[in-house]
C-alpha cells in the first residue's frame, strides 16, 4: 500500500503536483481553491524537490507565467477558479497556440459574474468549447473523487506532453473542499536539463546552444497559409486525442433501460439516485465522462439500442446536455436537469426529474 | 596612387572596424526607414557577442512593432501576449535561474495594457532585464495614441492633440519604477546619435552584468522615435525627440544600485 | 599625431535610405544616392570618400545594421 492520507481535494492537487515532478506552480487566490497555494506553500516544495512556487499579481500574470515556464520545457502549472479562469482566457487559447504543455485546474464556482463561491459546473462550455479565441481545445479531464484529483494531475501532465496542448482539470468547489481517502502518488523526480533537452529538444527555449536552430515560442504567423495549415495539423491532434484518450465510466449500465449522463460531483449525486430508482423498480444506470474533451460520444451512442430515455445532470442551466444530444442526434429522448448558482442538486430530486421526464409522473 | 585603389587598401579585413555581429540575423527587418528598434536590436545584439552570452540568453518579445524581434537576434526567444513580457520572464528566470533573460516591450505593450506586469516584475526583483522603447505613439496598429504621448502630440486617435483632460498625462514610467525598491538599475537612454547608442550600449552591458551578479531587474527605458507615426522624415523625427520628448523625458540614470 | 583614412561599404539592396547616416557623419562623406535599390529606397554612399576618417559613426546609427566601416592609419 502507498501513502494514504485524509485530506482535502485542493490539497492534493498540490501535493501530487510536487509528488509528480512539477517545476512550477504560477497562482492567484481565489475561492474555492486558495488551499492549492497554500498547501504549496505550506510544503515549501523548492526545499525538497525545487519546485518554484509564485503568487503571481493577478491571474492574466499567472497564465503567462505557465507560458513561460513552459516555453522553457518545464512541468508547470496554474489553479484558480470560475472568474480567474475567465482572465486566464488569453493565456489558454496563446499556450494552445504556441502549443505548449501545461495544466490548468478550474475548481469551478457559480457564475456569470462574480457569482457565488459555492460550487457549479456552469463553465463546460469555457472548458470544452473555447473560453479564449480561435479553434483551439484543452484537453478536460473531470474527476469525481479527491483520489481521481491525486491522479488526474499526473494523468494530464503526461497527456499535455503527449500532444502538445494545455490540459485543463475541471473539478469544482464541492470535490475541491470535500475530505476523502487518497492514496498518494509515488514521488517522480523532477526532469533534468539533459531529461528536457531529450523530451523537448525540439522546442524549449532554454538557449540556443551553436550549431542548432534557435527555439522561438510563439502563436504567431502573419501568412495565411501557413496559418491555414498550422490549423490543420492543431485539428488533426484534435481528432487524435478523440481516437486515443476518451475516458469514461460506467455504473449499473448492463441492464439499464435509462441513462444518466453526469460527470465530477453530479455523478457522484447520480450514483444515489441509482440507488434510489432502482429500490423502486427503476433501471437507471450511469455514464460518467471522466474526459470532457475529448467526449464519450461513441460510448453514448452505444448505450441507443438499450436505453428509452437519457437525463443529462448537471449543475448548470443544460451545457454539457448539448453535447449528449449531439451524440444522441434525436434517436432517443435527452433532457437536463440541472441546479445553478451554486445549488448542489439532491439524488432525490435527481430520480423525480427521472420520473418526471420519462415515466410521466 | 589613385583614390580606387587607396579605397581598395583600405576596405581589406585588417582595416575592419565595424560589422553586423553575427548574433544579428540576415533577416531584413521589416522595421520602416529610420526606425530606432533597429538601432537597439543592433545594440543588445553586440553586448550579447561581447558578453559571450548568446548560447545562455532567452528574449521575450511583446506584441507591437518589435513582435517579430525573434527574427532578428540568432537567440531562443519566446512571444508574449500583448503586455505580459515580464511574467514570462519571470518564470523562465524563476526556473532557470543560470540564463540570461530579457524582455523587449514597446510603450503600448509595458506602459498601457502590460503595466500591472511590468510593476510587479520590478517590485519583486526578477533578475532580467527590460528594454522598455518609448516612442510615445502605438506603431504597429496605425499611430494612436500611448500612455506616453506627450500633451497636445497629434495621434490617429488625438486628431486635435492630447487633451490630458480627458486622457490623462504622459506616464513616465522610469520614474515611477525607480520608486520600487525591487529595482537595482534604471535608466533612460536614447540612440539618435553615435554618442547615444554608446551610452546606450554601455547602460546595457550593465543591464546583463547585473544579471550575471544575481542583482535583479535593470530597466532601460530607451526614448525612441516612429518616423511613420509622427508623420516626420527619420531625420526631423531625431529632431522632434530632442525638441520634445527629451524634456518630458529626461536623460539619464535614475537608478544605480 | 595619427592620421586616419577610412572607408564604408553600405549593403545598398538592405537601405532603406532613411538619412540618419548622413546626418551622423562628421566630415559629411555619405549622402543618398540619386538612384534608387530594388525596394526603391535612394540608398547611402560615399559621396565624399576622402573625407572618411573611419569614425563608425554611420555604423553606429544606422538601424539596419547596412554599413560596415574600415579605418586604416596613414601617416
Amino acid at each position: 500500500m502507498g501513502d494514504i492520507r485524509l485530506m482535502k481535494g485542493n490539497e492534493v492537487i498540490a501535493e501530487a503536483a510536487i509528488r509528480c515532478g512539477c517545476d512550477g506552480y504560477f497562482g492567484y487566490p481565489i475561492t474555492p481553491q486558495s488551499e492549492i497555494m497554500e498547501t504549496l506553500m505550506i510544503r515549501r516544495p523548492e526545499l525538497e524537490t525545487g519546485m518554484v512556487v509564485v503568487q503571481a499579481e493577478s491571474e492574466v500574470a499567472a497564465i503567462n507565467m505557465v507560458y513561460g515556464g513552459a516555453s522553457c520545457g518545464k512541468k508547470v502549472m496554474t489553479s484558480s477558479s470560475s472568474p480567474g479562469i475567465s482572465l486566464k482566457a488569453e493565456g489558454l487559447t496563446y499556450l494552445a497556440g504556441a502549443e505548449l504543455p501545461a495544466l490548468i485546474v478550474n475548481i469551478v464556482r457559480g457564475g456569470p459574474g462574480l457569482g457565488t463561491i459555492q460550487p457549479a459546473q456552469s463553465d463546460y462550455f469555457q472548458a470544452v468549447k473555447g473560453g479564449g479565441h480561435g479553434d483551439y481545445k484543452l484537453i478536460v479531464l473531470a474527476p469525481a473523487s479527491v483520489q481521481e484529483m491525486n491522479d488526474f494531475v499526473d494523468l494530464s501532465f503526461e497527456l499535455a506532453y503527449k500532444y502538445l496542448n494545455p490540459a485543463m482539470i475541471l473539478s469544482d468547489g464541492v470535490i475541491g473542499q470535500m475530505m476523502e481517502k487518497v492514496e498518494l502518488s509515488e514521488f517522480k523526480p523532477r526532469w533534468t536539463a539533459e531529461e528536457i533537452e531529450k523530451i523537448s529538444g525540439s522546442w524549449a527555449t532554454t538557449g540556443k546552444k551553436k550549431g542548432v536552430t534557435r527555439r522561438i515560442s510563439t502563436s504567431l504567423d502573419l501568412d495565411s497559409a501557413k496559418q491555414e495549415i498550422f490549423n490543420h495539423k492543431l485539428q488533426a491532434k484534435y481528432r487524435a486525442m478523440e481516437e486515443n484518450e476518451v475516458r469514461f465510466e460506467k455504473i449499473d449500465c448492463d441492464d439499464a433501460d435509462y441513462l444518466f449522463v453526469a460527470y465530477g460531483s453530479s455523478a457522484r449525486i447520480c450514483q444515489k439516485a441509482i440507488e434510489i430508482a432502482r429500490a423502486k423498480g427503476i433501471k437507471v444506470g450511469l455514464l460518467r465522462p471522466i474526459t470532457l474533451f475529448p467526449y464519450p460520444t461513441k460510448a453514448i451512442q452505444a448505450m441507443l439500442g438499450q436505453v428509452k430515455g437519457i437525463l443529462s445532470v448537471e449543475m448548470s442551466a443544460g451545457q454539457m446536455v448539448e453535447d449528449v444530444r449531439l451524440a444522441v442526434s434525436g434517436k432517443v429522448p435527452v433532457e437536463h436537469y440541472g441546479r445553478y448558482g451554486g445549488i448542489i442538486p439532491t439524488p432525490d430530486e435527481v430520480v423525480e426529474a427521472l420520473e418526471q421526464n420519462f415515466l410521466g409522473e | 596612387m589613385t583614390a580606387t585603389t587607396e579605397l581598395k587598401n583600405i576596405i581589406s579585413e585588417e582595416n575592419l572596424i565595424y560589422s553586423k555581429t553575427p548574433v544579428l540575423l540576415d533577416n531584413e527587418m521589416h522595421y520602416c526607414p529610420g526606425c530606432t528598434h533597429g538601432v537597439i536590436h543592433k545594440v543588445i545584439a553586440e553586448v550579447i557577442e561581447d558578453m559571450g552570452i548568446q548560447e545562455e540568453t532567452i528574449g521575450v518579445s511583446p506584441v507591437g512593432c518589435s513582435v517579430l524581434a525573434y527574427n532578428y537576434l540568432d537567440i531562443d526567444w519566446q512571444q508574449a501576449a500583448h503586455g505580459r513580457a515580464p511574467a514570462l520572464a519571470t518564470a523562465t528566470i524563476r526556473l532557470m535561474p543560470e540564463k540570461y533573460v530579457f524582455t523587449y516591450q514597446g510603450d503600448g505593450d509595458l506602459a498601457s495594457i502590460g503595466c500591472a506586469e511590468i510593476m510587479h516584475a520590478c517590485n519583486r526583483g526578477e533578475n532580467i532585464v527590460v528594454f522598455f522603447v518609448n516612442n510615445g505613439i502605438y506603431g504597429m496598429t496605425g499611430g494612436q495614441m500611448a500612455p506616453t504621448t506627450l500633451e497636445g502630440q497629434v495621434t490617429a486617435t488625438t486628431p486635435y492633440g492630447r487633451d490630458c483632460k480627458t486622457t490623462g498625462f504622459p506616464m513616465k514610467i522610469s520614474e515611477m519604477v525607480s520608486l520600487l525598491p525591487g529595482t537595482r538599475f534604471v535608466t533612460r537612454q536614447s540612440a539618435e546619435t553615435p554618442g547615444a547608442v554608446r551610452k546606450l550600449k554601455k547602460a546595457v552591458k550593465k543591464a546583463f552584468a547585473n544579471t550575471r551578479e544575481d542583482k535583479g531587474i535593470s530597466f532601460i527605458e530607451i526614448v525612441s522615435t516612429c518616423s511613420s507615426g509622427w508623420k516626420q522624415t527619420p531625420v526631423q523625427s531625431n529632431e522632434w525627440m530632442k525638441e520634445h520628448m527629451f524634456p518630458y523625458y529626461p536623460l539619464g540614470t535614475l537608478k544605480d544600485e | 599625431m595619427a592620421k586616419f583614412k577610412g572607408a564604408i561599404v553600405v549593403d545598398t539592396e538592405k537601405c532603406k535610405g532613411c538619412g540618419l547616416c548622413v546626418v551622423s557623419c562628421p566630415t559629411k562623406v555619405i549622402e543618398l544616392a540619386r538612384d534608387v535599390n530594388g525596394k526603391g529606397y535612394h540608398y547611402a554612399h560615399m559621396a565624399n570618400p576622402d573625407a572618411c576618417i573611419g569614425c563608425s559613426s554611420c555604423g553606429l546609427v544606422c538601424p539596419d545594421t547596412v554599413i560596415t566601416v574600415y579605418r586604416m592609419k596613414v601617416s
